[in-house]
C-alpha cells in the first residue's frame, strides 16, 4: 500500500500529511506534526496516555487509523494553553499537584477537558468515570481527582 | 512487534452502497473496521491477520437510532456513547444502556460500536447478554439485499458467526415489549472501567399471582459465546418463590452451561458466581 494524503485540523491549524492509511493517529501527531505532548503508554486503548479530542470526543489516538481522521477536528494537549497562559484545567493540575512523572498527565488533562465540556459540575463518581480510562502509576488518583474538581470550581 | 503500516491497505469508500459493492466484488478479502477498539489492538500487537481493511467509521447509514411503535432500529455503527445518550434506549432497554455504560472507558465508548462488538463475538462482551434477553434481530446487508435473523442464531462458535463473506451487520432491531418487566444485570469484574467481565448476567422477568409468568436469562463470559439460558428459564417458568426454586434454578444453570477457564477467572468461580447472580435476580423479581 502506498502513502496518500490525509487532511485534518489540529489545534485550529489545517494540516495535510502524506501517510499510510493504517498509521496510528498517535504516530502521525508525534512523528509528522512533532506534537509529542500526546504520549504512548500501552498502545492498546487501556491507559489513556494518548487521549486526544477528535471532533470533540475523547479518543485513544493509538486506536485511530489516520485515514479515519480525514476531515476531523483534533485537539491535543499543545492546543490548550493560550496567549493568556495555561488552560484552567492545567492550572488546576499544577495547583493540586495532580502530576508526578508526567506521562499520564496530557491524557488526564484531555479527559478532564472532555468531562467538563459535557458535565461542568461533576460529582466525584462522574470524575471517576470520566477519567476511568486514564491510568497513573505514580501519584495515585486523589490529587488528580482534586484537580478535576478544582477546575470545575467545586473542590471543598 | 507491530507490523509496518505499509503492509496494510485501508480504504474508506464513504457510503454503505460503495462498501457493499467492494465486499461483493472481492468477497472475503476485505475486513470491515469501525471504531478500531478491537482490530487496532490486534494491529498494535502485530496480530492482525487481515491485510486489506475497509472503513465503516462515520457512515451515516449505520449511525442512526430510529424509533417506531414496532421497533427500535439501532444502526450497527452506533457507538456506546450513542446508546448511552439515546432516551428510548434508556427508557425501553435499560439493560442495554447499563451495559453500554460499563463497556471499556469513555474513550472506548466514543469509538466502539455495537455492530463491531457483535461481529467480534467476544464471549465477554458486555452488551450481548442484554441483546439476547431482549430477543434482538440483526439486519444483515450485502449488495444482494438485506436479510433479518434472530441474534440468538448469529454466533456459531468461539469468534465464529453466520455472516456471509460479502455481508455486514447494518442494524440491530429491538421490540419495545419489555417495559413492564423486572430487569436485572450485573457485571462481575476486577474494576468498573476497562476491566473485561469475569461474568455478566442479564435477566428479564414478570411475576403475576406470585408465579413467574415470563423469564429470560442470558450470560456472558461463561461459555465460548454469550448464551441464552433456556433450560434455566424453563425451570423457573410458572413457579412461585421458594428456597427449593433457587437451588433447582442453580442446578439447571450449572447443567446447561459449559464454563470456560481463562486468564480472567476459573470455570468453578464462574459457575458459583453465576448461581449467586441468578439468586439475586430472583430475589429482585419477587421483591
Amino acid at each position: 500500500m502506498s502513502k496518500r494524503e490525509v487532511s485534518f485540523t489540529v489545534n485550529g491549524a489545517a494540516h495535510t500529511v502524506s501517510v499510510y492509511p493504517m498509521e496510528r493517529l498517535l504516530d502521525v501527531l508525534r512523528c509528522e506534526l512533532r506534537l509529542t505532548g500526546t504520549k504512548e503508554g500501552c498502545g492498546e486503548g487501556e491507559c489513556g496516555s494518548c487521549s486526544v479530542l477528535m471532533n470533540g470526543e475523547l479518543v485513544n489516538s493509538c486506536l485511530v487509523p489516520v485515514l479515519q481522521a480525514e476531515g476531523a477536528t483534533i485537539a491535543t494537549i499543545e492546543g490548550l494553553a493560550g496567549e493568556s497562559g495555561l488552560h484552567p484545567v492545567q492550572q488546576a493540575f499544577l495547583k493540586c499537584g495532580g502530576a508526578q512523572c508526567g506521562i499520564c498527565t496530557p491524557g488526564m488533562v484531555m479527559a478532564t477537558v472532555h468531562l467538563l465540556g459535557h458535565t461542568p459540575a461533576p460529582t466525584m463518581e462522574q470524575v471517576r468515570e470520566g477519567l476511568g480510562g486514564n491510568l497513573c502509576r505514580c501519584t495515585g488518583y486523589t490529587r488528580i481527582f482534586d484537580a478535576v474538581l478544582e477546575a470545575a470550581g467545586s473542590r471543598k | 512487534m507491530r507490523a509496518h503500516p505499509s503492509e496494510y491497505e485501508l480504504v474508506a469508500p464513504g457510503s454503505l452502497p460503495a462498501v457493499l459493492e467492494l465486499l461483493a466484488r472481492e468477497p472475503g478479502s476485505w475486513m470491515p473496521i469501525a471504531g478500531g477498539t478491537e482490530l487496532m489492538v490486534q494491529y498494535g500487537a502485530g496480530k492482525l491477520g487481515a491485510r486489506k481493511l475497509v472503513s465503516l467509521w462515520g457512515l451515516p447509514e449505520l449511525r442512526s437510532i430510529e424509533s417506531s411503535e414496532q421497533e427500535l432500529l439501532i444502526g450497527a455503527g452506533c457507538t456506546y456513547t450513542d446508546l448511552r445518550n439515546d432516551p428510548v434506549v434508556a427508557q425501553q432497554f435499560p439493560l442495554l444502556a447499563r451495559a453500554a455504560s460499563w463497556t471499556g472507558s469513555i474513550a472506548n465508548q466514543n469509538r466502539g460500536t455495537l455492530g463491531g462488538n457483535i461481529v467480534n463475538g467476544s464471549p465477554a462482551a458486555d452488551s450481548l447478554p442484554a441483546l439476547l434477553v431482549y430477543e434482538a434481530d440483526l439486519l444483515l446487508a450485502s449488495a444482494r439485499g438485506t436479510r433479518r435473523i434472530p441474534y440468538v442464531e448469529f454466533h456459531t462458535g468461539y469468534k465464529q458467526n453466520n455472516l456471509a463473506a460479502d455481508e455486514i451487520i447494518r442494524a440491530i432491531a429491538l421490540q419495545p415489549r419489555f417495559a413492564a418487566y423486572h430487569s436485572y444485570t450485573r457485571k462481575v469484574g476486577t474494576r468498573n472501567a476497562q476491566a473485561i467481565a469475569k461474568l455478566c448476567l442479564a435477566g428479564l422477568g414478570k411475576v403475576s399471582g406470585n408465579r413467574i409468568k415470563d423469564v429470560r436469562l442470558a450470560i456472558g463470559s461463561m461459555a465460548v459465546t454469550p448464551v441464552r439460558l433456556r433450560r434455566t428459564e424453563e425451570t423457573l417458568l410458572g413457579r412461585p418463590w421458594s428456597a427449593a426454586l433457587i437451588s433447582e434454578a442453580r442446578q439447571a444453570l450449572e447443567a446447561e452451561v459449559a464454563p470456560i477457564d481463562d486468564v480472567r477467572s476459573t470455570a468453578l468461580y464462574r459457575l458459583h458466581v453465576a448461581g449467586n447472580l441468578l439468586h439475586e435476580f430472583l430475589e429482585g423479581l419477587f421483591a
